[in-house]
């Protein structure tokens, strides 16, 4: 019969027009932005600088070493590093960025900065709510507008931000571990030619190259 | 009016009157993007037709040149941005190629799963679109884009992104799946069968749909096949070649599936064929997760930058959901590609156009374009 075909494709969206008001399964839409879907652990779209503790500016964990800027893709990151050094979260003294600039709306969410960074400071964000009036300012986040504390982190990729975290961890018991035995190492050798009454420059020499490193 | 122009009207091929010249597009609504198709027609009818590419020229293949391997991945989702997994996947097998990297099997079916979901929702998009080219405004598109949907979500638990997934390197994949999303995979699989039925039962005897594509657009497996087109539109004209068959790549030759085939050549057969593409799809999804096995995701001894591949060359080829996509790059040694190609399916099965358009009604070009499933992004690059 002509029209057969038109009148089953016409029962399949009935089935689904009707089924919508009893099977959730059949309603695939939510009302946006009033409902929201729950968010998926792993989405990212735009990069933020991690720091820990209270201060943003003394707990950043990025050290300037521009590798990122380097990889960019679609060359959105601007780094400029610092003259002078502050510690980092082992101790060590470390370059911070004096400037540090994403251009959001240059940025093209591929994750490679994360993935390229060796010091666990550039991770992805996952708000998405960005708009603005400003379209060059409002979209230029410079380094206060990225810093956010690791809780943040914590907050949206609580999976992956675990491993990190245990990560940094072992790497500081390393290194502090490494420091007690220079340490250690010091001042036995700074006692040992104590007691022997040695020439005093030759004692003073080990002892600074042992906390240097 | 005519007098600015320094082209000469087109005359009827019995050179009595003009031939009126339309430009469908760069806006039309039916190319989905911006494309040009000069018509010169008699009446109705299609004497010549002319496609204009490159208005999304992006210079990809020149800005890949000037960066590292890396930096290209993700600008590879960008080409055929309803597949990225795949573009992601020919690209990583072009590197892997010239540097000689395994991969682990971990790994390998990790991307056979990844790429059969995209073929599933490229191919039920495809249609969709096809349809919606047709005057079905919206139904079948939302029905197809419903399946995609889950099939997205998947992609974003693992990749991080619902389409610019820049998930594949050289060397395996960049994370690994948790079993919670190989469950998750397996449940929306599971439906998969359930939904392709249904869209078939929407729409495979509509008489409208059967009127309107049959007979419509047919292609010439001669003329198929020496013209390059690949994938689902060459299998529509009866040529039996599928580079998961005869390329090798991956851990296709484990698993057990046909290579639907057209006899009728035309715009139907393409339909019919995706639709039956989906259906091994299926198949081979659930036999990839059923076996995949355990092991890391990345060969332990793959850099993710600063390599520099010996001097050579190498081309890496899927079977894209639209046809071969492949990469062919040559290293001299440095940290980036000397040159950089793509071979894009979308374009290549473009060229033939006009053969398959003359003496056809303009509105079979919309159709005839809507069959060929391309993208944009892809085509101009």
């Amino acid at each position: 019969m002509l029209g057969e075909g038109i009148l089953k494709g016409l029962a399949e969206t009935a089935r689904n027009f009707a089924g919508s008001f009893v099977s959730a399964e059949r309603l695939t839409t939510v009302q946006y932005p009033e409902q929201r879907i729950a968010p998926i652990e792993a989405t990212r779209d735009f990069p933020f600088l991690v720091y820990d503790g209270a201060d943003w500016e003394a707990g950043m964990r990025c050290v300037a070493c521009q590798i990122c800027e380097k990889e960019c893709p679609p060359q959105c990151i601007y780094i400029e590093k610092s003259k002078d050094k502050k510690p980092d979260f082992v101790g060590k003294p470390q370059f911070y960025p004096a400037r540090f600039d994403i251009d959001i709306s240059v940025c093209m969410s591929c994750q490679i900065c994360v993935e390229v960074c060796p010091f666990e400071a550039i991770k992805m964000d996952t708000e998405f709510e960005l708009s603005t009036e400003d379209r060059f300012g409002g979209l230029l986040f410079d380094r206060k507008e990225l810093a956010k504390p690791n809780e943040h982190y914590h907050k949206i990729h609580p999976t992956e931000a675990a491993e990190v975290d245990a990560r940094l961890a072992e790497e500081k018991a390393k290194a502090d571990a490494k420091a007690k035995a220079a340490a250690e190492a010091a001042a036995a050798k700074a006692a040992a030619p104590a007691k022997t009454a040695a020439v005093g420059d030759a004692a003073a020499k080990p002892a600074e190259g042992a906390s240097r490193a | 009016m005519r007098e600015g122009w320094n082209r000469p009207p087109v005359m009827k091929p019995d050179g009595e009157g003009e031939l009126l010249e339309v430009a469908m597009g760069p806006h039309h609504p039916s190319t989905h993007g911006v494309f040009r198709m000069d018509v010169a027609l008699d009446g109705e009818r299609v004497i010549r037709l002319k496609p204009v590419f490159g208005y999304l020229h992006r210079n990809h293949e020149k800005i890949a040149e000037g960066m590292s391997y890396l930096g290209s991945m993700p600008f590879t989702d960008r080409l055929d941005y309803l597949c990225p997994l795949t573009n992601n996947w020919a690209y990583a097998l072009a590197v892997e190629k010239l540097t000689g990297q395994e991969v682990p099997e971990r790994a390998e079916y990790l991307r056979v799963i990844l790429g059969e979901l995209t073929r599933v929702q490229n191919h039920a998009s495809s249609i969709g679109f096809l349809i919606q080219e047709m005057g079905a405004s919206g139904t079948p598109l939302m029905y197809a884009f419903k399946a995609r949907e889950k099939i997205l979500d998947l992609f974003e638990e693992l990749t991080g992104a619902r389409m610019m997934c820049n998930y594949m390197r050289f060397g395996g994949c960049r994370v690994d799946a948790s079993a919670a999303w190989l469950d998750a995979t397996r449940k929306v699989v599971a439906g998969l069968p359930g939904f392709v039925d249904e869209f078939e039962r929407l729409l495979r005897t509509n008489e409208i749909l059967m009127a309107r594509t049959q007979g419509v657009g047919i292609l010439r497996p001669e003329l198929a096949v020496n013209a390059g087109v690949t994938g689902p539109m060459l299998r529509a004209s009866g040529v039996n070649y599928d580079i998961r068959k005869v390329g090798g790549y991956g851990v296709y030759n484990r698993f057990k599936f046909r290579v639907p085939l057209g006899d009728h050549w035309d715009v139907y057969d393409r339909y019919m064929i995706r639709m039956l593409e989906m259906r091994e799809s299926i198949k081979i999804l659930e036999q990839a997760l059923k076996d995949i096995p355990g092991g890391p995701v990345m060969d332990a001894k793959a850099k993710l930058r600063g390599f520099r591949p010996k001097p050579g060359e190498a081309y890496g080829r899927i079977e894209s959901p639209k046809g071969e996509l492949g990469f062919y790059l040559i290293s001299d040694g440095g940290p980036n590609p000397y040159r950089y190609r793509v071979r894009p399916p979308s374009l290549i099965n473009l060229t033939i156009l006009e053969d398959m358009c003359l003496g056809q009604n303009v509105a079979d070009v919309v159709l005839i374009f809507g069959s060929v499933d391309i993208i944009l992004g892809e085509v101009d690059r």
